[in-house]
């Protein structure tokens, strides 16, 4: 039986999943905790054992033939970026959008010409590839010439991938290439003002992501095993919405969706769809939003980030969603509680119950963050809207994602937290969506699949998110 | 022909009137200017970053709905602020309440720091002229 296995390197838990090519099926999925302090390949290997017993319930491990072995990974941190543009809006607000997109967190972003303070703190940090911009094709050319130079004067020993005005990359290369600077060109992330042009760098920064910075966490040995770990996980949850959206020559997508993952740290939201205006006399403002939009919610997660939800959310949010009208509820303990037990999994029905409503929470504040929002102006033709960012009014699936969904019994009510409401009106979030739940969790394992076989990527996903 | 000078355009302030904005556009590009056109309802830091960002050598406001004067005041000082010291910066239009004295709304508007400053009515091929000059094509 041909099967292709993934695998998926998290911060906590290896995931593995074995797909049969001709049933167009998940044969086994199997995990472990991730043992990337001492070796990788001990997680991986236990992994390994309970998906080969899995698979044997069904047919002897011999007659299965893995045809590909390929990963993503957010072990050790995943991929940590800062990205530097020119002015805070635009090209600096572009090369954000292209890290988060490459499923990178970025640690911070910044402008204008920089001092050696700023570089100090970027060489300081644990940043594994800085992504530098500035001027849209053809404008300035200074700010970045004095970044580059900059990064050379200070030593930096991260890959820098370029993708700032062309008319300066000739330049940019001369002072890195005189240097041993480890650059890569892509093309400018904003060509023109207010045009994003994100996929070329965010290419170039998963090459860099599977060449560089596998190696630098210590995942080599691990590809050994595996024909290589292609990207890192964010990304491929990334792809898996895109072919599921768009679909392929032979197999339909499902249209514009919403992806909500919660995870303990962070909250990412995955949008795929233009986010044209739905409503007339409404005029866009501002950077457009790339098609395949990713944003990462540093705040807002269910244990790491406990506190800061309960900070951005306040007491009154979480008591609304627990029904907690006498305040009997002690909220902040239970959030302190969670920050500091982060392997906490709920037991009790009270503990089920605040974890839910703290995704609620999550996902509520996420999808405000992630939508467009309007603007009113009052001109002498009337009132008129300014949108900025994506609309998504109309987007037909929000699907969710993340253990707190995924285990839930509930999860149509956490996902519905995301909906547009109807008190809040200027954020453009889904009025009438359908919910999905990826029970079977595997959505970077399918974005890992599209790479080689997008059509059985889209059949497995139709296949395997279920309706709520 | 290009003429290597680049115009960054717009409708400043909670101004939306957009076919002037288009006939502007259309005209410096036959003219040879490259044109970074911010749209409508563009505050003066769009235009500004906008500038930055391309090393624009001229900004035209276009502000049609009388209340041009509150929505330019500062924008010279802000321009100096970002780096663009000598940028040329016109604003034309109906660019004041009423029917008020030319030559004062011009002074104005002037001290304000706008290299210059058209009438309602200015044909845009008048401003195309000035702008060769002022950049030297």
């Amino acid at each position: 039986m041909k099967c292709y296995l993934t695998i998926d390197f998290g911060s906590t838990y290896t995931k593995l999943t074995a797909i049969d090519v001709a049933g167009e099926r998940i044969l086994a999925t199997a995990k472990d905790i991730t043992t990337v302090e001492d070796d990788i390949m001990i997680g991986f290997d236990n992994a390994y054992r309970k998906l080969v017993n899995r698979i044997e319930k069904e047919l002897p491990i011999s007659q299965v033939e893995f045809v590909d072995k390929i990963a993503c990974s957010s072990a050790a941190g995943g991929l940590k970026m800062v990205a530097i543009g020119l002015v805070p809006e635009l090209t600096a607000e572009a090369a954000k959008k292209a890290a988060l997109g490459a499923g990178a967190r970025v640690i911070k972003t910044y402008s204008y010409e920089l001092n050696s303070h700023e570089m100090l703190e970027i060489k300081n940090s644990a940043v594994d590839i800085i992504l530098l911009a500035g001027g849209t094709d053809g404008g300035n050319k200074e700010c970045i010439i004095h970044n580059a130079k900059l990064i050379v004067e200070h030593n930096i020993d991260k890959p820098v991938v370029v993708a700032g005005n062309k008319a300066a990359s000739d330049e940019v290369e001369r002072i890195f290439a005189e240097s041993n600077i480890d650059y890569y060109l892509a093309e400018n992330v904003m060509p023109k003002i207010n045009k994003l042009n994100v996929e070329p760098a965010r290419e170039e920064i998963r090459k860099v992501f599977m060449n560089k910075i596998i190696e630098a966490k210590g995942m080599k040995k691990a590809e050994d095993f595996i024909s290589g770990i292609l990207m890192p996980t964010p990304a491929a949850v990334l792809k898996a919405a895109e072919v599921l959206s768009e679909g392929t020559d032979d197999e339909d997508g499902i249209g514009d969706l919403i992806i909500v993952d919660i995870g303990g740290a962070t909250t990412d939201i995955h949008s795929i769809g233009k986010g044209d205006p739905t409503k007339a006399g409404v005029l866009l403002k501002g950077l457009e939003d790339p098609f395949a939009k990713r944003t990462v919610e540093g705040d807002l997660g269910m244990r790491y980030s406990a506190i800061s939800l309960l900070e951005a959310g306040g007491t009154r949010k979480i008591r609304a969603y627990l029904n907690d009208i006498d305040k009997q509820w002690d909220v902040k303990g239970m959030c302190n509680y969670r920050h500091d037990h982060i392997k906490m999994v709920p037991q009790t029905k009270e503990e089920i119950l605040f974890d839910e409503a703290m995704a609620k929470v999550a996902t509520e504040l996420s999808m405000t963050r992630h939508c467009g929002v309007l603007e009113c102006i009052y001109t002498p033709m009337g009132t008129m809207f300014n949108q900025t960012g994506k609309d998504l009014l109309n987007a037909p699936y929000i699907i969710g994602t993340g253990g707190v969904i995924v285990h839930s019994e509930n999860p149509r009510g956490i996902l519905e937290a995301g909906k547009f409401n109807p008190a809040e009106p200027i954020h453009l979030k889904p009025e009438n969506p359908k919910f999905m739940v990826d029970k079977t969790y595997i959505l970077s394992s399918m974005g890992l699949l599209a790479q080689s076989n997008p059509d059985l990527a889209v059949k497995i996903m139709k296949k395997y998110l279920i309706e709520v | 022909m290009k003429n290597g000078k680049k115009v960054v355009i717009g409708v400043i302030g909670s101004d939306c009137h957009a076919v002037g904005n288009k006939i502007i556009h259309h005209v410096l590009e036959t003219n040879g200017f490259e044109v970074v056109n911010i749209g409508v309802l563009s505050p003066q830091i769009d235009f500004i970053n906008a500038a930055v960002e391309t090393k624009a050598d001229a900004i035209i406001v276009s502000s049609l709905y009388g209340h041009g004067e509150l929505d330019c005041q500062g924008m010279r000082e802000k321009c100096e602020e970002a780096g663009l010291k000598d940028i040329v910066l016109y604003v034309g239009g109906n660019i004041v309440v009423g029917k008020q004295d030319w030559t004062d709304v011009e002074s104005r508007f002037k001290a304000m720091g706008f290299n210059r400053v058209y009438r309602p009515g200015t044909p845009i091929e008048i401003t195309t002229e000035h702008l060769k000059a002022d950049l030297g094509i």
